[in-house]
């Protein structure tokens, strides 16, 4: 089905989601972003290629502020979520990360059942009046999270307990669960095989009719696959950003080239 | 030869032996070392080992030995009129050691020579004077038999020392010349040196264990004896604790049980909060310098030794609590009338094992992968509700494992109990009223002048046996808990 992915795929005119202005985060001394501007227009999949180590997930993680978690990094510049500055001194970055939900190179689902593993989210936030709704909003983001059919018989089993690409579809469907308007993912396939990845990938596909999806990816098939939109970062600078087709077939920047076409990485 | 020069001896022969080995593996390989199977200190190590080990483990034995088989061997020999109606063969055979020991004395201080002393004879000389001479008192005139028995201990120790001197060198020097001749170039002395290490290991481990074991032994075998004295069923049903060493005791053991209990639970109701919070605050909030400062000034209090904080509860705690609840007290109530207390034991203990539990906690709340976290605060949980519904559910095991290891430490222990919660036996609900502890009985049973053979001194046995039983059985399970809970994340 991924055929001729990219050309035929058309990027409609979207409103900008998510723009960064002159981002920089150091970590102690080592500057690890280096002045990135960023335009992530809604309801599209925006990938983040680029050589390991040259700050994707750090750039990724300034989007939902996972970055205050880690003492030694200093994020500045400003990024804008709708037209808000999400670095403001009144932005609770706590209310933020429900709103860009972020799902991780390694699932990590929690040591309790299916259920509580999705509920966790939506209970943390008040987001069910009983137990009939939260109910009706776990068994949508199992819909969501295309694992409703493998796990309705056992909601109550440990979440631990399935396999590596339902335990990633699992905590897909908990970030989808607290309604966020971004997603966030981080090589959300590095862990998981064959199979199991091309599941996760036709998911993020569907995901981009409601949500923004930002995803670190290493593998090119995989960002020319699923995303109409793609980062190339090397060392810290953002490189080259546009339609993933034209990324992959006409790279304006040099290093881009050579990056897609395996000269480096 | 007294054994400190022995060993001495052995000791240089094996540094002698470890030069010349080493030099027969360099000559033989031409001096140069890349041709030797292994390197050379091994050589001069492989020597040295086989000269020094035999020698001083079976001088070791020997030291253990021989005492016991010429005790037995001179106790053979004092007929049974000998021994006085007050007294035992025990008492006797002591007094021979004594003597044998003050004759050996005389010797080395020239007050006599060797011979005189085996010559002595109770009717001709007065050996309790000479004796008193070098500096040994007796309680009583040696008698002929007493004197005669220990003349044939010091003689029959001197042959056995003679001959373990004889051994223990014969043993050194063929060590050497069976591990010196073996020495050559291809010889693989390394792999030899390897095993013999293994089996140096092997013997420290078996020792701890074989000690264990003798406790334990010791332990049923004494407690066996108290049952024979004293019927299981009232010691385990009864509800009095009267020890009289007149005879007619009561020696119920269940008013301890209720008092080690009651105190253990109050100290853990102290030490699992404060000890469990201070750990959640050091693992998921303080910074890298709140850290590094806390977690020491929190571990010192586990350096503190036990008795001193007896002293603090039996001088601090226990007048403050009855200046609260005391008659003329802040509260104005009278509930309390000496400072020992269920409770001033309780608290201070619960000080006590604060940083017991925080340290285990600590590890295993670090332990709790941080991804866990991760996912939690992604979708926008704050660091408390992180903490409460997925730290702690993911830590919970294992933090009941430290709290069962922490309880077990409550019911052992001793010096805080003795000097914070007063020595009366007593089944009571009131936290405020002086009660004791296994442990604290134990200390009381046999500190008298009991004889060791009476049921009020032996049941300090019985007691042992249960407290050990039931810590052993708390160890288990805490080893079992948190030991399946460390598989949860591999
Ligand atoms: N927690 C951290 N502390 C210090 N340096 C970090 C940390 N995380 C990442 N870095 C550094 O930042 C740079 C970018 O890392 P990262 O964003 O993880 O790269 P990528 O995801 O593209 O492989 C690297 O040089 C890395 O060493
Ligand atoms: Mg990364």
């Amino acid at each position: 089905m991924y055929d001729n992915p990219n050309l035929e795929r058309k990027v409609a005119q979207q409103d900008t989601k998510i723009s960064a202005r002159n981002v920089q985060v150091f970590y102690g001394d080592t500057h690890a972003i280096k002045d990135v501007n960023i335009e992530i227009p809604s309801r599209t999949v925006t990938a983040f290629i680029g050589p390991s180590g040259c700050g994707k997930s750090t750039f990724l993680r300034c989007l939902n502020r996972m970055n205050d978690t880690i003492d030694i990094c200093r994020v500045e510049g400003d990024i804008d979520l709708d037209g808000e500055n999400i670095y403001d001194k009144r932005v609770d970055p706590v209310q933020l990360r429900a709103k860009v939900g972020m799902v991780f190179q390694k699932p990590n689902p929690f040591p309790k059942s299916i259920y509580d593993n999705i509920a966790y989210g939506p209970r943390i936030h008040g987001l069910a009046k009983n137990k009939a709704d939260l109910d009706e909003i776990v068994e949508k983001a199992l819909r969501r999270g295309a694992i409703w059919n493998e796990v309705k018989d056992r909601l109550h089993a440990p979440g631990t307990g399935l396999s590596g690409g339902q335990q990633q579809r699992l905590c897909i469907a908990r970030a989808v669960a607290t309604e966020p308007e971004v997603l966030l993912m981080d090589e959300p396939c590095s862990a998981l095989d064959p199979i199991a990845t091309s599941q996760v990938e036709e998911l993020i596909d569907e995901l981009r009719d409601q949500y923004s999806v930002v995803i670190v990816t290493h593998s090119m098939q995989q960002a020319a696959r699923v995303s109409q939109k793609t980062a190339f970062f090397h060392l810290g600078n953002l490189v080259e950003y546009g339609d993933t087709g034209q990324i992959f077939t006409n790279p304006q920047d040099s290093r881009t080239e050579s990056y897609i076409t395996g000269r480096i990485g | 030869m007294p054994p400190l020069w022995l060993v001495l001896i052995v000791l240089a022969l094996g540094v002698v032996g470890y030069v010349l080995g080493r030099q027969k593996a360099m000559t033989s390989a031409d001096g140069d070392s890349r041709h030797l199977h292994s390197l050379p200190v091994y050589y001069g190590t492989n020597v040295s080992l086989f000269v020094v080990l035999p020698a001083l483990l079976v001088m070791v034995c020997w030291l253990i030995v021989q005492p016991i088989l010429i005790n037995n061997s001179v106790a053979g020999q004092i007929p049974a009129s000998a021994i006085p109606d007050s007294g035992t063969l025990g008492l006797v055979m002591s007094d021979v050691r004594r003597v044998a020991d003050g004759l050996d004395l005389a010797v080395s201080q020239g007050a006599m020579t060797g011979a005189e002393a085996g010559a002595l004879q109770a009717g001709a000389t007065d050996v309790r004077q000479l004796l008193a001479d070098v500096g040994v008192a007796l309680g009583s005139d040696v008698t002929e038999t007493t004197l005669s028995a220990a003349q044939s201990f010091r003689s029959k120790s001197a042959t056995g020392n003679l001959v373990m001197t004889v051994v223990v060198l014969a043993l050194a020097v063929a060590g050497f010349v069976y591990s010196y001749g073996r020495t050559n170039k291809d010889f693989r002395a390394r792999n030899v040196v390897e095993k013999v290490i293994r089996g140096i290991l092997i013997l420290a481990a078996s020792i701890a264990i074989l000690t264990t074991v003798g406790i334990v032994l010791s332990l049923v075998f004494n407690t066996i004896e108290f049952f024979k004295l004293y019927p299981a069923a009232d010691f385990f049903f009864g509800t009095t604790w009267s020890p009289s060493f007149g005879g007619g005791s009561e020696l119920g053991v269940l008013p301890l049980l209720w008092g080690t209990l009651y105190i253990s639970v109050i100290a853990l109701a102290v030490a699992v909060p404060i000890g469990l919070f201070a750990a959640i605050y050091l693992s998921e909030y303080a910074g890298p310098k709140a850290r590094g400062i806390a977690k020491p000034l929190i571990e010192v209090l586990a350096g503190i030794p036990t008795i001193v904080y007896g002293l603090f509860a039996l001088l601090t705690v226990g007048p403050l609590l009855v200046n609260t609840f005391g008659d003329g007290g802040a509260l104005g109530v009278d509930w309390m009338s000496g400072a020992s207390s269920v409770t001033t034991a309780g608290l201070v203990m619960g000080i006590m094992l604060i940083p017991f539990v925080s340290s285990l906690s600590d590890d295993i709340i670090n332990a709790v992968p941080q991804a866990m976290r991760d996912g939690s605060f992604g979708l926008g949980a704050t660091k408390s509700e992180t903490v409460k519904q997925v730290v702690l559910p993911a830590a919970l095991p294992g933090i009941v494992g430290a709290i069962l290891l922490a309880a077990s430490r409550a019911i052992g222990e001793t010096m805080i109990v003795v000097l914070g919660a007063g020595a009366a036996a007593r089944l009571s609900m009131n936290p405020l009223e002086a009660m004791t502890t296994v442990t604290a009985k134990i200390v009381s049973q046999l500190t008298g002048d009991a004889d060791f053979a009476s049921p009020e001194a032996l049941v300090a046995f019985a007691l042992g046996m249960t407290l050990f039983v039931m810590t052993l059985g708390l160890n288990v399970l805490a080893l079992y808990i948190v030991r399946k809970y460390r598989e949860q994340y591999e």
